[in-house]
């Protein structure tokens, strides 16, 4: 994965995220914050600097260590009229939370009618040496879970212009941030206030050979790959997702329709992960119009190790697609 | 404190309320025992028999703006909170009159606008809910309460305790109470819990406790109003153990065989309504005439309730396809 130098005028993908929060805040009086250690401390990642002298101790709330328990808070003070915004300090952190997002949060709405405003940030993936429980990506657990949307932004522009959407939807709503973007991802952004709305995926790059269908951080992954092979004369054209839930379907088989060929590319590992049902889903719906088998890249079954070279060989690399890629071209 | 002495700090006609809803609520849960045995109820039935004294007696001392997160044997509190025995009916009965649409059934209703939390099986679930609710009215500076409990059972889970922590640190104006009703389905106090009391769980947050006879709707009302009163001060939360006893199984279809009879005789005579009536007797307040033509009453509600409910439409199949997204959040 490449770095880029920041440019002047250019925000990371981490500014992103505290530029949206900070403006949402300015922008509505319900919307507050809580999680651990994000006031004094400014949170683990630092997305929340400054917030505590800026905005105050209720609005920026420092939880005792207790997901399950603040997660709860937030659907009550949601269902109470606020837009509460929680912090998972790591995505990992989530399944102690697992039972208020699912059982509460995700089907108030259904079962009684009363709608959950809030938005959970958890920064998630690897690629950081966090080993088995701060690298994780627990998108899967809850892609299957009706009642919940599921956005992971994989540039600048995107993060920001998410967590905003995500603030004003009137769902609950589980916000990706990938941890190895945070401070190497930078971009310009629009001087004012936009956002990205929710189940509309992005073509990052267009192409006409091979749909890499992906999200997070593997986009940057992609079109690593896109660039080698481009020399190769296969062009591949880059699918970020953006919102997982709702999955942007129809994105999906347009480009597939164009390709006839793709790869899903995750880094949550390959069973029963997101890719599964991106591949179904083109198995049901596109079969006629496929001319290669549908190609999974995805990390083991495996917790995501800690020493580097078995954190790198559980990773996706581009050389992974690169392969995939020529292999599929041959087809 | 004697019954009578606590009684005198309550107003006649809020006393006699109760005692209204004390009626309603046994004569609403017979009615649905009744339709379960005839086959007329699929799922689950449970009922507050002998535990009435609880939600009627906490509902009735909150206020209309108050927020409460009923325990699963809380009829009373939906009875006060406005939900009408037709659609309490409607609601076991599947119905598409009923406070879910049909998407949910029996106990597990809620509604905002009435300020009751949809009760949610994964027990003690909706006490960080409720301390959220609380978080809001700080937040903003409200003089609103929110109400919560759960049972035996639900004090050993970890959403208890992390509710009950997460209040004492912030001062939420938030009461948790416990109904113990000595079984958690099949399981006894003393397997739960090796505790004694369940009130001693408060003392580990620096919380205030309080145990309650659950079967007394005075007692209940009295503790619950001095707990919302410091609440509403911004002193912070109240933990309140109800003690009492399950008189049915853990749902109809369990007869409860594993709790001892001579237990539930001793209980039958601690029975609520039989207290409330002693109660209103000894305060010249209410007698036996008084007191059937309550139970006349209540039975011509329930009666037409169930007449509501058998005549209201099912839902149709594809209606389950609505509502697990909201379009808005506006009316919040």
């Amino acid at each position: 994965m490449t770095t880029t130098t920041q440019a002047a005028g250019e925000v990371s993908y981490l500014e992103a995220i505290s530029q949206a929060l900070d403006e949402e805040m300015a922008r509505d009086e319900r919307v507050f914050l809580m999680g651990e250690d994000i006031g004094a401390y400014g949170g683990a990642f630092k997305i929340t600097e400054g917030f505590l002298e800026k905005y105050g101790e209720w609005r920026v709330l420092d939880t005792p260590l207790c997901e399950s328990g603040f997660v709860g808070a937030a659907i009550g003070a949601a269902m109470m009229g606020l837009r509460p915004v929680v912090e998972m300090q790591f995505a990992d952190f989530i399944s102690c939370a697992f039972d208020q997002i699912t059982e509460v949060a995700a089907k108030n709405h259904y079962r009684w009618g009363a709608a959950v405003p809030m938005v959970i940030r958890a920064p998630f993936g690897g690629g950081v040496h966090g080993g088995p429980f701060h690298s994780e990506c627990p998108e899967g657990w809850f892609f299957h879970s009706p009642g919940l949307k599921l956005v992971a932004p994989s540039t600048p522009y995107d993060a920001k212009g998410l967590l905003k959407a995500a603030i004003r939807d009137p769902n609950p709503v589980i916000y990706f941030e990938h941890k190895f973007l945070y401070r190497r991802i930078k971009s310009s952004l629009p001087e004012e206030d936009y956002i990205v709305p929710l189940g509309k995926a992005d073509i990052k790059r267009t192409g006409n050979d091979i749909s890499v269908i992906t999200y997070g951080a593997m986009v940057h992954l992609a079109l690593e790959a896109a660039q080698t092979l481009a020399h190769e004369g296969i062009d591949l054209e880059v699918v970020d997702l953006r919102t997982l839930i709702p999955l942007d379907k129809e994105a999906i088989y347009s480009s597939v329709s164009k390709t006839s060929k793709a790869i899903v590319l995750h880094e949550d590992n390959k069973t029963g992960g997101v890719g599964a049902e991106i591949a179904a889903l083109l198995a049901e719906d596109c079969f006629d119009c496929l001319d290669g088998p549908i190609v999974r890249i995805a990390p083991p079954d495996t917790p995501v190790p800690f020493s580097t070279p078995l954190e790198e060989f559980f990773l996706p690399k581009a050389s992974d697609v690169v392969a995939a890629a020529r292999r599929l071209a041959a087809y | 404190m004697d019954c009578a002495v606590i009684a005198k700090e309550i107003k006649r006609d809020d006393l006699l309320q109760m005692y209204y809803y004390l009626r309603l609520t046994r004569a609403l849960e017979d009615r649905i025992t009744a339709l379960y045995r005839q086959g007329r109820i699929v799922g689950g039935v449970y009922t507050s028999h002998g535990m009435e004294a609880i939600a009627v007696g906490y509902a009735s001392a909150l206020e209309r703006d108050d927020i409460i997160a009923p325990f699963h044997r809380d009829m009373g509190a939906f009875l006060i909170r406005g939900f009408t025995p037709g659609e309490v009916l409607a609601q076991y009965l599947g119905k598409r009159t009923g406070p879910t649409k049909g998407k949910d059934g029996n106990v597990h209703m809620g509604d905002l606008k009435r300020g009751v939390f949809g009760f949610v099986s994964h027990l003690a679930d909706n006490l960080p809910v409720a301390a959220g609710a609380a978080l809001a009215f700080k937040i903003r500076g409200e003089s609103r309460v929110a109400f919560a409990g759960t049972g035996d059972g639900g004090s050993s889970r970890g959403d208890f305790h992390e509710a009950m922590n997460f209040a004492a640190v912030r001062k939420l104006p938030v009461v948790f109470f416990c109904n113990n009703n000595q079984y958690a389905y099949s399981t006894p106090l003393r397997l739960q819990m090796a505790v004694a009391d369940v009130v001693d769980r408060a003392k580990a947050y620096g919380m205030p406790g309080e145990i309650v006879d659950g079967n007394d709707v005075a007692a209940v009302y009295v503790a619950a109003k001095q707990a919302i009163a410091r609440a509403r001060a911004g002193e912070g939360p109240t933990f309140l153990e109800f003690k009492t006893m399950r008189m049915h199984g853990h749902s109809e279809h369990d007869p409860a065989k594993y709790v001892p009879r001579e237990l539930l005789e001793e209980w039958k005579m601690k029975d609520p309504i039989l207290k409330a009536e002693q109660l209103l007797q000894s305060l010249g307040y209410g007698e036996e005439r008084y007191f059937q033509e309550v139970v006349d009453r209540v039975k011509r509600e329930v009666e037409a309730g169930v007449e509501f409910a058998q005549q209201s439409p099912l839902p149709e199949g594809p209606e389950v396809l609505i509502g697990v997204f909201a379009d808005s959040a506006d009316s919040h």
